[in-house]
């Protein structure tokens, strides 16, 4: 199973600094996301496209997951030689994660 | 009197966005104000080299095209539109506002909030946040603009202003400032600070809250995209809000397009830092309060920050950006082939292009990219790529050789003190001073 059969994710961007929000379909799955996601997986995955450190923040209120991505390789979007030079797809990278 | 609600709308996400669904909104939502947020980081750096070249530009382009259908519509039913549009060229936006609404016959006032460019007055030795090395050794700085707040909005509005035109604000003041003037929230309020900018924050990208950018099919499906409805949201005297979108648009609100707006571009849910607040996300909660409409509670604020950001634009040289495809049998053995050439041919450049082979087994695009500031190198890496179509693989095709000036955009904080925001108020033709 892959992440994204349980849940959906957007990413932001700040420089070379990326945010992941992970949002489960179903409310009740949120402490599977919060077992699994761990951060050290998260930045393991991460690693081809996320060169820097990796810190999560849980919101149970909201049921959702907020991974803050230091060092997006190649520069962040204002200099970037990437084609996706805001990290967009970057949300769409982590759903491909296996759990 | 002060209301007890007020309804405030989102016309425009980033300068790309759509024209038709603001008009939608202003015409069927019964609104007290819609905003339009349009400027994005870099676009004010843009927006500045546009105004070196002419004094007149330096606001967004597209600025007579999104108000010539939205403001008589607006205008008509008593809405107020606010909108950042100004970019780089406040003045010039107002004076364009001014001109369409003239020749609209509409006696509205137009506001125009400046004191955002701090160029003249920025220490260049002062060390960017982002790497702690003095702003003048990015390279040639081109802009600054400090964020101003909602407290650099409230004049125009105060001075009844039915249009207000801004350069670079933080994009939720663009919202709290006409709410607070309408709930009569007072700017040391934290918390009614924090909810007014939390719906900044949530309208901001007008359809992103309303199921664009989210459609996943067969996992997250959003009905009719292609009549995406933008959203509005009706905001209590305690800041409490519930979020809706017009009947009959697409899109849709729910509370999963809500949370993964809540935490978009946040990096501290404890401290979303604006001129106005330090919003805490921490309480929000999100509930589906029926169809297509989603309340949110529960946001707490601490003082805002002595200082303000400034982004600060500079030239960061050239991009190129070079392609080519091989399709059918082989074709993504063909692109890596391609790829080893270029790699070859483009060693001894003083850049490293990033060279990768994209698309799959039976079609495969190579892309070649570098960044520098010498025009023969540039044009080294494109030509590389280009003479593929004789040197390289078999079936090559659809070259495409792009050049685009890079600009970086690098931020530090300066004390209020050294930010002065101004507001000017462009009155009709022949209306009394």
């Amino acid at each position: 199973m892959r992440l994204h059969d349980l849940a959906h994710c957007r990413a932001g961007d700040k420089g070379t600094v990326a945010t992941l929000t992970v949002v489960p379909y179903d409310d009740a799955a949120y402490p599977e996301l919060v077992r699994s996601l761990s951060v050290e997986r998260v930045r393991a995955h991460l690693e081809p496209w996320v060169a820097g450190d990796v810190v999560r923040h849980e919101l149970p209120l909201v049921y959702a997951l907020q991974f803050v991505c230091s060092g997006v390789r190649g520069g962040g979007v204002t200099v970037s030689t990437a084609l996706d030079t805001h990290g967009k797809s970057l949300s769409s990278r982590l759903l491909a994660m296996e759990l | 009197m002060t209301p007890t609600t007020v309804r405030i709308g989102s016309g425009a996400g980033f300068a790309g966005d759509r024209f038709d669904p603001a008009v939608d909104l202003a015409a069927r939502g019964d609104l007290d104000d819609l905003v339009l947020e349009c400027l994005a980081e870099r676009t004010i750096a843009l927006g500045q080299q546009r105004r070196l070249a002419d004094p007149d530009a330096g606001h967004d382009p597209r600025l007579h095209a999104r108000l010539a259908p939205l403001l008589p519509v607006a205008l008509e039913r008593g809405t107020r539109v606010l909108t950042n549009m100004g970019a780089a060229n406040p003045v010039a936006a107002g004076r364009a506002v001014r001109a369409l609404l003239d020749d609209l016959g509409a006696r509205a006032s137009v506001g125009v909030v400046t004191g955002d460019d701090v160029l003249d007055v920025l220490d260049l030795g002062a060390p960017a946040l982002e790497d702690g090395r003095p702003l003048r050794e990015h390279g040639e700085i081109v802009s600054a603009n400090a964020y101003l707040g909602a407290d650099a909005i409230t004049p125009a509005l105060e001075a009844g202003a039915q249009v207000v035109v801004t350069g670079r604000v933080a994009d939720p003041s663009l919202f709290l400032a006409p709410l607070a003037q309408r709930l009569g929230w007072a700017p040391d309020d934290v918390d009614v600070t924090a909810a007014g900018t939390l719906v900044g924050h949530l309208l901001e990208c007008a359809g992103q809250l309303t199921g664009g950018y989210a459609a996943d099919p067969g996992r997250f499906d959003v009905p009719d995209l292609a009549h995406l409805g933008f959203p509005f949201a009706d905001v209590a005297a305690d800041g409490s809000a519930t979020y809706g979108k017009l009947d009959g648009t697409g899109g849709r609100l729910d509370r999963h397009t809500v949370r993964e707006q809540l935490l978009y571009e946040v990096t501290d849910p404890s401290g979303y830092v604006t001129p106005d607040v330090l919003l805490d996300l921490r309480g929000v909660r999100v509930d589906d309060a029926g169809p297509d409409r989603v309340r949110v509670h529960g946001a707490r604020g601490r003082p805002r920050p002595d200082r303000l950001k400034v982004s600060v634009g500079h030239r960061a040289g050239t991009r190129v950006e070079a392609e080519i495809s091989y399709v059918g049998p082989g074709a993504d053995a063909r692109g890596r082939l391609a790829a080893d050439v270029v790699a070859t041919r483009l060693a001894g450049l003083p850049v490293a292009p990033r060279i990768e082979v994209r698309g799959g087994p039976e079609d495969a695009r190579l892309r070649v990219a570098a960044r520098g500031d010498d025009p023969a190198v540039l044009d080294a890496v494109g030509h590389e790529v280009e003479a593929l179509y004789t040197n390289g693989p078999a079936g090559g095709g659809g070259v495409r050789v792009h050049r685009t000036p890079v600009l970086g955009v690098v931020s530090t904080l300066v004390p209020r003190s050294a930010v002065h925001p101004r507001t000017t108020i462009l009155e009709a033709v022949g209306a009394a001073a």
